[in-house]
């Protein structure tokens, strides 16, 4: 492994035992993604030869790609960790979907609510996130540790200082803790960790020919009979990957041969296109996840 | 940093004053190194369009300055970190801002940054920001300095200029200590002396910025450090396993070396080092790893681990500098919590020695410290703390200090010494101990302290409380907030800081009354809750009570049994609590007494009452 990945490396860890050490009820958000089960790795060296001392917690929106559900359950089963799974109830029963409801109203609903929900529901005081400052620009200024108010709001202006690796981890009456870190890691780093430790992930992430439609630029999989298609869309088979992973109808996919991490690696160095460019939630307007952060948005 | 650290990670700060081109040097940097992607570009496009300020050309700030606020002021206001990698070198960037409200983020990125870029406007030169930056530098541990000269373009790419300015930079940090200073000319916006040496330059014979960033040294020498180990986690998975994770901060260690507990005098050798890759046969510095003993030995989180022929000092009082980071200023004798490694205590700033001015590195004297200004500083801990000095190891030296009121982290340290060696000044240990000399009494210790507004009743409630005391045979002290200030305090004032000061002596005297056996009455009106906490912290294990006598402001005003109230109206008293002074009430007093429409004597018997529920009486 190169030597700046195990210097990441070792500083995940030691912010994850910070977690476990400072926080009464702390919880890793699993979102399945790349980034998640890194996570995941990481969680499982910082204790070894003890388990994580925290649940997962992942935010089902009912959207997810099918895929992504059952690596979800086989990597749970296979670690024998503990999961809870959330789904914002009150949303799904207005009929919130992402296809009728638009991205926006989606997201804030489901993700953004229901995420709000599990934390106060389960007392959760710190939420460990797979969140990377390479990833957009207001999360180029996000602290490894987050403070968010009663109401899960972010103030960026009122952000406390941190300095060398001395976390505060101080908390007042019903404010909680987000944490993230991966936050010095690139999406390149990411995989090439992926790589030289063979953590599984996703096949999503990895080309194979796919049933796609193209929508405003992106491929749109379809994943399964719930995604309408518009008069004379038909699904048509390209070998595609996914650089990220969100709800289906809202992630795009691209165009790719790349079917395994090393594979991926190679192509990101040559890549001219940001990760998050297939993420349509992202591109509705410039500050957009500025926004959704300040909101309680991960 | 070791030498056994990668040196394909190099961690940057950048930082200059307001507009001399910070965002756009590293957009620039980002962009000739490839990192900025199709449709980042095209976003910068749009944005260099509606928010830019380069007319036609590509506005590379834009990419850089990620909050909304901060893109419709054009200012950078928060640090940013950002993400490039050559094939020689991956680099972190911290993005800093210059205004000089924003020194404390300039420190933040200073703390884990081993090279710093100074930014200066050609046409400007050094201004008194640049020196404070380089000071901030210098004073957080950084060596490696380049002096990024820009905007030549605006000055004909004038040899004259930059020379007078490179010049005028390295006399100042000769001033600074040992720090080596490389000064490159460039134009950040027109790409000059980035990553290719400018014809519009031909006198400049030095390295370009990327290349001076590939080939600069941070090895510092690789001086071969002792063994640290902050204990950060106690894995107990079952009953078989006991072994202490942390990160290994400096030196590195091997199974069978004897390891010292900081500050016990205690020793195990090591056993194993454990990882989810096996067992290793030794850690270095960097490695976040677990450690297992040969023997038990009683290792809690927050200790540190060391080398036993290089120990760290152990004390409660040291020297350090400090930075600090609120707007609430820095008062000598509050408590605040320390948190340095893994270990968290209160601690209280003793006395300012002096302060810094940063622009000419004068000591000034001073009584408190405002937000991003920098002290000189004794500080004492609730228990003894094991440190380096900081310029040893960062890691083991640093400190920041956390408001206890509202979290917010107020202030960073860095020590220099310890004040005295708690290994050679021992507490002389006594045999005849406070029960001891409370059974002489048959009593139990006690520290009752009456807070409240001046003319709630605090004075006249603690003499009937002793009255009634006395005459079930108890031994008490009452010690009085103005009586006090005709003796013991009367050299201080009503200013917060004298105010706090007054309150520590009290308590002080409070506890060595208790220690004696007594039953303490204290009547204060003490209107911070952190110099109580203080109080009540000093007074431990001692019962101690908070007795919240709850008058409103209306009624003592009504009351003014001094006269005090219509002399700081007429204003000819100052600091007044309640009117010009806050008042902090308290949040979970053990006794709170409402006095309106109450006598003293029930409000005494009140008191009475909770003593002997908690079997003090």
């Amino acid at each position: 492994m190169p030597e700046h990945l195990k210097r990441l490396e070792a500083e995940s860890i030691g912010i994850m035992r910070e977690v476990a050490a400072e926080f009464r009820n702390p919880v890793l958000l699993y979102s399945i993604g790349k980034d998640s089960s890194v996570m995941l790795q990481l969680a499982r060296k910082a204790f070894f030869p003890g388990k994580p001392p925290f649940p997962l917690l992942h935010i089902d929106t009912g959207w997810k790609f099918r895929e992504m559900i059952a690596f979800r359950d086989h990597t749970v089963r296979r670690l024998g960790l503990d999961l809870v799974v959330h789904t914002n109830e009150e949303g799904k029963a207005r009929g919130i979907n992402p296809i009728t409801a638009g991205s926006a109203l989606h997201t804030a609903v489901m993700k953004t609510e229901a995420l709000k929900q599990a934390l106060d529901r389960h007392g959760f005081d710190a939420a460990i996130g797979g969140a990377r400052r390479d990833e957009e620009k207001s999360r180029a200024k996000e602290r490894v540790f987050s403070v968010r108010s009663a109401e899960h709001g972010w103030d960026p202006k009122n952000q406390r200082p941190e300095l060398w690796r001395l976390y505060n981890t101080r908390l007042r009456e019903r404010q909680s803790m987000r944490v993230f870190p991966l936050s010095n890691w690139t999406e390149l780093d990411i995989w090439e960790y992926v790589a030289a430790e063979e953590i599984p992930v996703v096949p999503l992430y990895f080309a194979k020919p796919r049933p796609v439609i193209s929508r405003g630029g992106v491929w749109i999989m379809v994943d399964d009979d719930r995604l309408p298609l518009e008069p004379g869309e038909r699904p048509e088979s390209r070998r595609v990957r996914f650089r990220t992973l969100g709800c289906y109808p809202l992630t795009g996919a691209v165009e790719s041969a790349a079917a395994t991490p090393a594979q991926i690696v190679a192509e990101l160095r040559n890549a001219r296109d940001s990760e998050r460019q297939g993420r349509l939630i992202d591109s509705d307007e410039e500050a957009a996840m500025e926004r959704k952060k300040r909101e309680g948005y991960f | 940093m070791s030498c056994a650290l990668g040196k394909d990670l190099l961690r940057v700060l950048t930082c200059g004053s307001v507009d001399d081109g910070k965002s756009t040097l590293i957009g620039r940097l980002l962009y000739e190194c490839g990192s900025i992607l199709d449709d980042q570009l095209s976003a910068l496009q749009r944005e260099s369009r509606r928010f830019g300020t380069t007319g036609d050309d590509l506005d590379f700030s834009l990419l850089l300055d990620g909050l909304e606020d901060e893109r419709q002021q054009r200012i950078t206001i928060d640090v940013a970190y950002r993400f490039f990698a050559t094939p020689e070198r991956a680099f972190i960037v911290a993005d800093t801002p210059g205004h000089k409200q924003y020194t404390r983020n300039m420190a933040t990125g200073a703390s884990t940054s081993e090279l710093a870029v100074i930014l200066v406007d050609a046409r400007k030169g050094v201004l008194p920001q640049t020196k404070r930056h380089a000071f901030i530098c210098c004073l957080l541990g950084i060596r490696q300095i380049v002096l990024a000269v820009n905007k030549m373009d605006l000055v004909g790419f004038e040899q004259r200029r930059f020379d007078d300015i490179a010049q005028h930079f390295s006399a100042f940090a000769a001033e600074l200590g040992e720090v080596f200073v490389a000064a490159i000319p460039l134009s950040a916006r027109f790409g000059d002396n980035i990553t290719e040496l400018s014809a519009r330059m031909p006198w400049y014979g030095g390295a370009t910025l990327i290349e001076h960033l590939h080939s600069v040294d941070i090895s510092g020498g690789c001086v071969k450090r002792p063994f640290r180990f902050p204990v950060q986690w106690v894995n107990r998975p079952n009953g078989d396993f006991r072994g202490f994770s942390g990160t290994v901060v400096s030196g590195s260690i091997a199974p069978g070396d004897d390891v010292l507990l900081a500050g016990s005098g205690q020793s195990a050798r090591l056993k194993e080092i454990v990882t989810f890759e096996g067992t290793t046969d030794r850690a270095r510095e960097g490695d976040a790893v677990t450690l297992t003993f040969e023997t038990d030995i009683d290792i809690a989180r927050g200790d540190l681990l060391a080398d036993p022929r290089e120990p760290p000092e152990c004390v409660d009082q040291f020297a350090a500098h400090v930075i600090w980071m609120s707007d609430q200023p820095l008062v000598p004798g509050r408590s605040y919590l320390l948190k340095i490694g893994t270990r968290t205590v209160p601690a209280t700033v003793t006395a300012l020695k002096h302060r810094i001015d940063v622009e000419t590195l004068a000591h000034l004297a001073d009584r408190t410290l405002g937000l991003n200004e920098i002290g000189f500083c004794n500080l004492s801990t609730a228990a003894p703390v094991a440190f380096d000095p900081y310029t040893a190891c960062r890691d083991t030296g640093a400190f920041i200090l956390i408001d206890r009121l509202t979290n917010e982290t107020a202030g960073a340290g860095m020590i220099a010494f310890g004040l005295r060696r708690a290994s050679n000044i021992h507490w002389q240990a006594l045999t005849v101990g406070r029960e001891q000399r409370a059974a002489l009494k048959d009593q139990l210790p006690a520290v009752l302290w009456l807070t409240g507004l001046s003319g709630a009743g605090k004075s006249t409630i603690a003499d009937i409380v002793e009255k009634k005391l006395l005459a079930l045979g108890r031994h008490t002290m009452l010690l009085d907030g103005d009586n006090v200030r005709h003796g013991l305090n009367r050299d201080l004032g009503f200013t917060d800081a004298d105010r706090v000061e007054n309150i520590r002596r009290a308590g002080e005297v409070a506890k060595l009354m208790a220690e004696a056996g007594l039953i303490v009455i204290c009547s204060f009106i003490s209107p911070f809750r952190a110099e109580r906490r203080m109080v009540r912290e000093l007074t431990a294990p001692a019962a101690f009570l908070e007795v919240y006598v709850d008058t409103p402001l209306e009624e003592c005003m009504r009351r003014d049994p001094k006269g005090l109230y219509a002399k700081a109206r007429a204003g000819r008293l100052e600091h007044f609590t309640g009117l010009d002074s806050p008042y902090e009430p308290p949040e979970a007093s053990e006794i709170r007494i409402t006095t309106v429409g109450v006598t003293p004597d029930t409000a005494a018997e009140q008191i009475l009452e909770e003593l002997r529920a908690r079997k003090i009486i």
